[in-house]
């Protein structure tokens, strides 16, 4: 007979990281599982073993999740790391691949903290190596210390400053910014300076952070248009229309950046309700003031739930941790109450510079609806004038694109076309996103071997006997 | 395949044998074995499928399935793994049928 926890979270983000600290403070059994070796989630990826001349680098934004690495260690959460979640059914029993094994387990409540992907950037020549997510290249200098030389750092927004700035840091600037947000989406963000400037302190990093890009005298092009990446079975060159005039910028790395999305794959498994959020442009959960979902038992938390950054995610697993406690009737209501308050104050001023930055950093319009030739399905090789005729046959969902041309049908599940091929429908058709609807997700959620459940049968049966 | 990466490693540490591909490396113990490869010059992981291109980590946090290697007969996320001695990786073997590079 399988243990019932009272709490299973999955992710080890910020959002996780912080409710299982939380619940576990307020008596709940609580199991933590995570897809990496180590607790951090992306943000805070590999924070424990980050040298100093790395944190350095990097910067206190990042090593700042020392601190919540360590209310992990000291809650005494169980923590199953490179732990896969591939299934969570039946209210609920969540299965999961760790060492090349299945394994299940079992809780009354789940605590969705999956966190963001990178917005899907489908431009000519993304899919030649060398051609990365910001994000990634993030990745590489947090966990593994490693920096891209000469790289073009190509899209838009806050994240594109911080890699660049880090890579100035590190002594190796990059070749060019090619920065997509024009002039006019500056000034149609002024209306938002309210909230930019109540979440002054972000700005000011900003500001800090484009200062030091500056002195690196690191070439930047704003309002970059007709952006491609090329080259003869890698990245050799990005190209792109500035002031009118065409550039080539000679570099063997392109990081590409235009926001984050929520990652709602586990979320829409279980049938929880989205809808498309416009100024983020992508679809977030239907969720109420505490994260919880309309799937009884099923909360989320973090950037999962729409973008709010690192320590909104904080907050935000604190406050579904108490909820679940509430609802456990581990927590008086009243308690419940009086312990939200201040999560939600600071909930509130994380948040606030948010319009602006989504105003002031919009996504690359042409990557949003990329030109018929590229490619816009990585792992299928569908092309956006593909997804164009599907439209034109009488395919008005996503999960119709499956039928007429493989597209979602990757091991990436959809992950890097999915807000791809439902703008391309939604545009074609006339429909808006929500009319659109996104693909159907179901289990497996990532790819699991006839191995890896063998070895689960035998567990199950062990147990058994 | 392999060339001068890009790819700068800022710190030193023990490194390991790994054989990539049927050729030697030497990469960082318990480093990220996507990032450990990629800093070793290998520029080119697999070639797709469907049309044979040639791909490279891409999101290096488990979602784009780019970076597949095979490992002891099965297919791994190489940004999921940690580089340990005597590593056996090759580049994974089921693609179509107009791929001639493999």
């Amino acid at each position: 007979m399988m243990v019932k926890h009272d709490l299973v979270i999955i992710g080890a983000g910020p959002a996780g990281m912080a409710a299982a600290a939380q619940s576990a403070e307020l008596g709940l059994s609580v199991t933590l599982l995570d897809e990496q070796l180590r607790a951090g989630g992306q943000i805070y990826r590999d924070v424990d073993r980050a040298s100093p001349s790395r944190g350095n680098i990097l910067g206190t934004d990042y090593t700042d999740g020392t601190r919540l690495t360590e209310d992990l260690r000291q809650s005494g959460v169980e923590h199953i790391s490179g732990a896969v979640v591939w299934a969570i059914e039946d209210e609920f029993r969540i299965s999961y691949t760790c060492n090349g094994r299945g394994a299940q387990i079992e809780a009354d409540r789940i605590l969705l903290a999956t966190g963001a992907l990178e917005r899907p950037m489908p431009i000519p020549g993304w899919t030649l190596p060398g051609v990365m997510t910001a994000g990634a290249g993030q990745i590489l200098l947090k966990q593994s210390g490693i920096v891209a030389q000469g790289a073009a750092l190509v899209g838009s927004g806050p994240l594109l400053y911080l890699i660049a700035a880090q890579m100035v840091r590190a002594g190796k600037p990059p070749a060019a910014m090619i920065e997509t947000q024009a002039r006019g989406d500056m000034l149609r963000a002024l209306r938002h300076v309210s909230g930019a400037l109540r979440g002054w302190p972000y700005m000011a990093k900003g500001l800090n952070m484009l200062a030091e890009i500056k002195r690196a005298k690191v070439p930047r092009y704003t309002g970059a248009t007709q952006i491609a990446v090329e080259g003869e079975g890698k990245a050799e060159v990005v190209t792109f229309t500035h002031k009118g005039r065409r550039r080539r910028i000679a570099c063997e790395t392109v990081y590409l950046h235009h926001g984050v999305v929520p990652s709602t794959q586990a979320a829409r498994s279980l049938g929880i309700s989205h809808r498309w959020d416009a100024a983020q442009g992508a679809f977030v959960p239907e969720l109420d003031a505490w994260g919880q979902s309309d799937v009884e038992g099923v909360f989320i938390a973090g950037d999962g739930a729409g973008i709010g950054g690192a320590k909104a995610a904080e907050h935000a697993g604190r406050l579904a941790a108490l909820k679940v406690a509430e609802n456990a009737k581990r927590l008086p209501p009243q308690d419940c109450n009086r312990m939200a308050t201040p999560l939600r104050g600071a909930l509130a001023r994380e948040l606030a510079a948010r319009p602006f930055l989504d105003a002031a950093y919009p996504p690359y319009a042409a990557a949003l609806h990329p030109a018929d030739k590229t490619v816009i399905c990585r792992c299928e090789e569908v092309t956006a004038g593909d997804i164009r005729s599907y439209a034109k046959l009488g395919c008005l969902g996503p999960n119709q694109t499956k039928a007429f041309g493989r597209a979602g049908m990757g091991p990436c599940q959809g992950r890097y076309c999915g807000l791809t091929v439902t703008a391309l429908l939604a545009d074609a058709n006339g429909r808006s996103p929500d009319e659109t609807g996104y693909y159907r997700i179901r289990a497996p959620l990532k790819p699991v071997t006839l191995g890896e459940l063998a070895a689960m049968e035998e567990t199950t049966q062990d147990a058994a006997e | 395949m392999k060339t001068a990466s890009p790819f700068l490693e800022l710190e030193g540490g023990p490194r390991v044998d790994v054989t990539w591909d049927g050729t030697s490396l030497s990469l960082p113990d318990g480093a990220n074995l996507a990032a450990a490869l990629l800093a070793a010059g290998v520029d080119v992981f697999r070639h797709t499928p469907v049309s044979g291109a040639p791909r490279a980590p891409f999101c290096m946090m488990g979602a784009c399935f780019d970076c597949l290697v095979e490992i002891d007969g099965v297919s791994r996320q190489a940004c999921m793994l940690e580089v340990t001695e005597g590593m056996v990786v090759t580049r994974p073997q089921d693609i179509g049928a107009h791929d001639g590079q493999a």
